[in-house]
């Protein structure tokens, strides 16, 4: 098996008695002070996340005439500069190769933003898809910092640039952070207001630092982030998402431009013609009981599908899940039984998001 | 008093023919933050290695095993809404039952507190 990577925050992290664990290849802090109370933080201050695992590639040429614009499912000639775009790269069957936020950053130059398990892969088959420019990984020599919670403008525009007050949702900016060229993003993954912040690997840890003296700033692990994210109902590739799953199944169509070519469109075109044979379903329990990765959907004593993702939400105070299941059963508050075999687990179907109350549009 | 320990990582303290049950504090760290606590019905009778109750975690569901054989006799309902004391306080107020005395001769095969720090 291959070693793990470190991103440039294993010292940190070391220092911080983080609980480490495997992630995408890599040696992710899992939490530091505890899931729950890492949770909360995020909902009510500022979370701090090293999310330096995930791939970051820049492309530079001519969008259209190079073969951009025609590989993901979304166009990416129309995000203006300075905005950025969520969708995914398919394969010729429709499935996802995977998903990725694309942040257009001048009128030639694009970043696109990957899964950490996926990055070397899609590298190669954007590439392969090119018929021009330049594309560079940068995975390497980019880290990234995630601030998230109700607290991270006041901690952002005070420690980083008092030019981030106005940045609205889905907007990103260059700034510079300890005098190196980075870009701050008004995104995330949690449901909060919050931000992700591009910088040179080189000035992370010192930036880590800085943000971590902020009384109002705690750091927080992938487990409270995975939790953050269920509750917000958004997708975790290779949980949530992958290779075998198109868009239409996974109730993602939203984020899919019908009217440009792409490859796997044809695949897609076909499954809204001829319908799916499962499809993605949120779903609360009945109780305070977690369904988990892998559980299986039952419906009227029959096997109808299966968990993908699956926790305990703490703003909810229930298990939360979602799964796919064959599209009759597909019912808002059709009630399921979650199993793993031995424990049974009432639920019902409900709608996403779980949690809506998140401050991201504040 | 005296208290006991298992293999699967409970305590057992034993007062007459009373004794209360819980999971150690080895056990509330690696499951993490506790999210779900199953209590037994009270009047329950359980043998030695049944299961006698279902906790749940941030990362994992495990069963709590009876370290002696015995009837429910009360639990601890702060549990079913504040399932998170068991992580504060594993070894005190996160107990979960308390079962009447079978048979203490079965006391003898589980560990006292120096052997069960050993063999953690």
């Amino acid at each position: 098996m291959e070693s793990l990577k470190q991103t440039p925050l294993y010292a940190n992290h070391k220092k911080l008695n983080a609980l480490m664990a495997p992630f995408g290849g890599w040696d992710m802090p899992i939490q530091y002070e505890g899931i729950i109370a890492e949770h909360k933080w995020c909902r009510e201050n500022a979370a701090l996340f090293d999310i330096c695992h995930m791939g970051e590639f820049i492309f530079e040429g001519d969008i259209v005439k190079d073969g951009m614009e025609d590989i993901f499912t979304f166009s990416v000639e129309t995000i203006p500069v300075g905005r950025s775009r969520y969708g995914f790269l398919l394969n010729e069957s429709g499935g996802i190769i995977d998903d990725m936020i694309i942040f257009r950053i001048a009128e030639n130059k694009v970043m696109i933003v990957v899964n950490a398990a996926t990055a070397d892969n899609d590298f190669s088959v954007i590439q392969g898809r090119l018929k021009g420019g330049s594309f560079r990984n940068i995975t390497d020599s980019t880290a990234k910092l995630d601030l998230q919670g109700p607290e991270s403008r006041n901690i952002i525009t005070k420690i980083v640039d008092p030019s981030l007050l106005n940045l609205s949702y889905f907007k990103f900016t260059k700034v510079k952070i300890l005098g190196e060229d980075a870009l701050v993003s008004r995104t995330g993954y949690t449901g909060e207001l919050g931000y992700e912040i591009f910088l040179p690997s080189k000035k992370v840890a010192e930036l880590w630092e800085k943000l971590l003296t902020e009384p109002k700033v705690k750091p927080a692990g992938l487990g409270a982030r995975d939790i953050l994210r269920l509750e917000v109902g958004y997708s975790l590739y290779g949980s949530d998402l992958d290779e075998s799953i198109t868009p239409i199944e996974a109730g993602l169509e939203n984020f899919v431009n019908f009217e440009k070519e792409f490859i796997g469109k044809g695949a897609l075109l076909d499954q809204k013609k001829n319908g799916v044979s499962r499809i993605k379903i949120p779903f609360k329990t009945n109780s305070r009981r977690s369904p988990r990765h892998n559980h299986k959907i039952v419906v009227n004593g029959q096997e109808a599908g299966i968990v993908t993702s699956g926790a305990f939400s703490p703003m909810l105070g229930s298990g939360i899940g979602m799964g796919f299941i064959k599209p009759e059963f597909a019912i808002d508050g059709k009630n399921i039984t979650i199993t793993d075999g031995k424990l049974e687990i009432e639920a019902s179907i409900c709608q996403l998001p779980f949690y809506s109350d998140g401050s991201v549009r504040n | 008093m005296e208290r006991y320990f298992t293999k699967e990582h409970e305590w057992i303290s034993v007062n007459g023919t009373t004794a209360t049950v819980g999971i150690t504090s080895h056990a509330a760290e690696e499951l993490g933050d506790i999210t779900f606590v199953e209590l037994p019905q009270v009047g329950k009778s359980v043998k030695r290695s049944e299961t006698l109750a279902a906790i749940e975690s941030v990362k994992a569901a495990s069963d709590v095993y009876a370290p002696i054989s015995g009837r429910v006799t009360s639990t601890n309902e702060t549990l079913e809404t504040m399932p998170e004391v068991v992580n504060e306080s594993p070894e005190e107020s996160g107990w979960i039952c308390t079962l009447e005395v079978e048979n203490p001769e079965e006391l003898k095969g589980l560990m006292n507190a120096e052997e069960y720090k050993a063999f953690i």
